[in-house]
């Protein structure tokens, strides 16, 4: 039989060590894309061969010193400038042609500041609405629990994991590979939300129920039971889920690169919270086992008194 | 029991049956799947219009205005659906899905409406505009020795329109100082001769795409009036020569294009993500859970048939994100299925027989099944929200609403369907075989 729940300490460390790093790259690896921040995305397709470098050498000679370029699976480059006018574009275009030859515009967005701010404000409201919606409903959920408060605190402490790990590592990739936070990611936040509460609560019913049964005196040995006997449930709907997700990042293009790489993360890290962080913090709390690291400070305390 | 369930089946085949019908054939003039402008390509602009030089209770009436003249822009397009409106006080909404835009197409769209009049040219004169009605060139005429071309810039008041006992339908006009001569010096040569109207380089249009260009009664000086219009032709000329009278410019605050071949691509990549998606979770749910998981199977063939009826026949407008909603939404079918038969392992190795285990794993994973998909659709309900809010938000929308859709099929065919089926194999030869339902009894303590 696996012990889990004794190996606490090691899971909160490696949790710990990822959102950290995660935070620290954020100033660096999170970029804001056109619908939060305005600007324009054009995507060129060339029909000869041309280097990122030389891509960006020329727009810099015409004038774009700015930009932010990314090639995707497809080989099109999507060039991200400040707002372009159709007649900027024109220019723009006409001049990549003068350089590399003939090339394509499959795909141009253009977003102006205003539009920018109304998106930030509601993409704003909907993630405290939704974080909010969750919070109310776990908590009612877990009502009829012995002490409900400890479930909805550990399951939204679990949630939050899952949110911070997600924007930690998009940031540590995204810094990367270019990638900019844009809807379609806050989009897959939230359906990382939705989902990854799943089975924290698949575990938690369970945990009802055996303490109901009455099957040990010991808390610990209680949760640790449920879980094991939910860990084939717990990693199997994951596995179907994040199956068809590889699909969707090895099938499909640039557009919704960004929700994809969040559900991927967000299922893993998902996955993870709701095994080895949501119940094992039921076990600190009905422990009180932060008197552990607590009961430390009052020997530096003592010391002036020496 | 069993007479209920064959109850249950019929139905279930029923609305598969009816489901399939829905995906090949029209029902209710539903030809096909709606696809967002992603998908099939075509243009999504939001202009700001800048009213800052009209009155402010003209405002509404210039905006209408406005939307008649890039309607008349965009007839040429032959759009089957195209979306125009009015959006707050200031914005106008346009999207032309399907088609490939260009540079210049936009340009042509977003300029400043001005109605130019013209006449016809003789032969051999150059035109600049061409209508079944004949090749045109600008009506000019010459003020304080200077050749002017007459527009809608010289129209004094807003036009409007009355009924008259003699003539019907009237549209009336009137000319500003410099306008009255140059009408006056115009209408005087071509008495008894077409005024065509024009907007940029397109004749203008009516509602029966004939060229509008009446022909001169009599000379105008100050007043003019245009008849033989039909009612939506007069209000909607009325509505272009007013905007062409306060030109307004177009700023474009939201630009999306895409070329209907990238859409395409899309569609193509979407499909094999969503059949190799669907093949690798039946493949592990029958490499898994054996019978039980091939009944599965069965059960989300069903449901993704219903979950593609549903999006044809509601209709849903599928983007790509909606397509990714969907596929996500697979995965997510069988985990309610997952929960119910590992539920049922442990109730067989408890020493139930299987028509037992089967009632109480339905029973005992109900609970957790409910309360897992209440999360999701409260995320759902939100995205549809923010989708519905946000200028460019179809995608967001489009995935909300197919993972909702998505998760509400997939309990009904996860719980319903399933179970009808596992109750089958109850009391058959097959029951007692429990290793086929992936429980091996030996390994009772996991």
């Amino acid at each position: 039989m696996f012990d889990i729940v004794g190996k606490r300490f090691r899971f909160f460390l490696i949790s710990g060590a990822v959102i950290l790093i995660g935070i620290i790259s954020m100033p660096f690896g999170l970029k804001t894309g056109i619908e939060f921040s305005s600007g324009s995305l054009l995507t060129v397709d060339f029909e000869q061969e041309v280097k990122q470098g030389e891509l960006k050498a020329a727009l810099a000679d015409l004038g774009y010193d700015n930009v932010i370029i990314q090639r995707t699976g497809a080989g099109d480059y999507l060039i991200r400038t400040e707002e372009l006018s159709t007649e900027d574009k024109k220019a723009l275009k006409a001049g990549l042609e003068a350089r590399f030859g003939k090339l394509t515009e499959p795909e141009f967005s253009s977003v102006s500041p205003m539009i920018a701010t109304e998106t930030v404000r509601t993409a704003v409201i909907a993630v405290a609405v939704a974080a909010v919606g969750i919070l109310l409903y776990v908590t009612w959920a877990f009502r009829r629990m012995p002490r409900p408060i400890h479930y909805g605190t550990c399951a939204i402490i679990a949630l939050a994991h899952d949110a911070l790990v997600a924007l930690g590592v998009f940031s540590i990739l995204g810094g990367i590979l270019n990638w900019q936070v844009n809807m379609m990611f806050i989009t897959g936040i939230l359906a990382v939300i939705g989902y990854s509460v799943n089975n924290t609560v698949v575990i938690f019913d369970r945990i009802r129920e055996n303490l109901r049964l009455d099957i040990s005196v010991d808390f610990e040995t209680v949760v640790n039971n449920s879980l094991v006997e939910t860990l084939g449930c717990s990693v199997n709907t994951s596995l179907t889920t994040l199956v068809v997700v590889l699909a969707l990042l090895f099938f499909v293009g640039a557009t919704i690169q960004n929700l994809v790489a969040v559900l991927i993360i967000g299922i893993i890290a998902g996955t993870f919270s709701s095994i080895c962080i949501a119940p094992t913090l039921l076990v600190v709390w009905d422990k009180r086992e932060w008197r552990r690291f607590i009961s430390w400070l009052p020997i530096p305390a003592a010391r002036p008194r020496r | 029991m069993t007479t209920r369930n064959l109850i249950t089946l019929s139905i279930v085949m029923a609305l598969f049956a009816f489901a399939l019908i829905a995906l090949f054939y029209p029902l209710w003039g539903r030809e096909a799947m709606r696809l967002g402008l992603d998908l099939q390509g075509g243009l999504h602009i939001v202009y700001r219009a800048d009213l800052s030089s009209v009155p402010e209770d003209e405002q509404a009436y210039v905006m209408e205005g406005v939307k008649e003249v890039i309607d008349n822009r965009i007839n040429p397009y032959g759009v089957t659906e195209p979306v125009l409106q009015i959006q707050g006080k200031d914005r106008i909404v346009l999207q032309l899905p399907g088609i490939k835009i260009t540079d210049k197409d936009k340009e042509r769209l977003s300029r400043v409406a001005l109605l130019e009049f013209g006449e016809l040219a003789a032969d051999g004169e150059e035109a600049r505009w061409e209508s079944e009605l004949g090749r045109w060139k600008p009506a000019t005429g010459i003020i304080n020795g200077e050749e002017k071309t007459l527009t809608s810039r010289y129209f004094r008041e807003n036009t409007f329109i009355r009924m008259s006992p003699e003539s019907g339908l009237e549209l009336v006009f009137e000319w500003d100082n410099e306008g009255s001569k140059l009408s006056k010096e115009i209408t005087g040569r071509l008495k008894g001769e077409r005024l065509g109207i024009f907007e940029g380089d397109e004749p203008l249009r009516g509602e029966d795409g004939r060229h509008i260009a009446p022909v001169v009664q009599e000379v105008i000086t100050e007043r003019g009036i245009i008849t033989g219009l039909s009612r939506i032709d007069a209000d909607t000329l009325s509505k272009q020569l007013n905007a062409g009278r306060l030109p307004v410019s177009l700023e474009i605050i939201y630009d999306q294009t895409v070329s209907p071949i990238l859409g395409a691509d899309f569609i193509d990549m979407s499909v094999k993500a969503g059949i190799i998606g669907i093949i690798l979770v039946m493949l592990f749910m029958m490499a898994y859970y054996r019978v039980s998981g091939f009944l599965a199977c069965l059960a989300l063939i069903f449901y993704g048939v219903i979950v593609l009826a549903v999006f044809k026949l509601w209709p849903v407008t599928l983007t790509l994100a909606g397509l990714g909603g969907f596929i996500l939404s697979i995965g997510m079918a069988v985990d309610a299925n997952v929960l119910i038969f590992e539920r049922m392992k442990e109730e067989v190795r408890t020493g139930r027989t299987l028509g037992a285990a089967i009632e109480a794993g339905f029973n005992r994973a109900w609970n957790a099944i409910r309360d897992s998909n209440i999360t999701t659709f409260i995320v759902c309900i939100i995205l549809f929200w923010v989708g519905n809010s946000i200028v460019g938000g179809a995608a967001v929308k489009g995935f909300a609403v197919t993972l909702g859709i998505g998760v509400a099929v997939s309990m009904f065919s996860a719980i319903v369907v399933t179970r009808t089926l596992l109750r089958l194999f109850v009391g058959g030869p097959l029951s007692k075989r429990t290793q086929l339902f992936s429980v091996w009894l030996s390994k009772r303590n996991v």
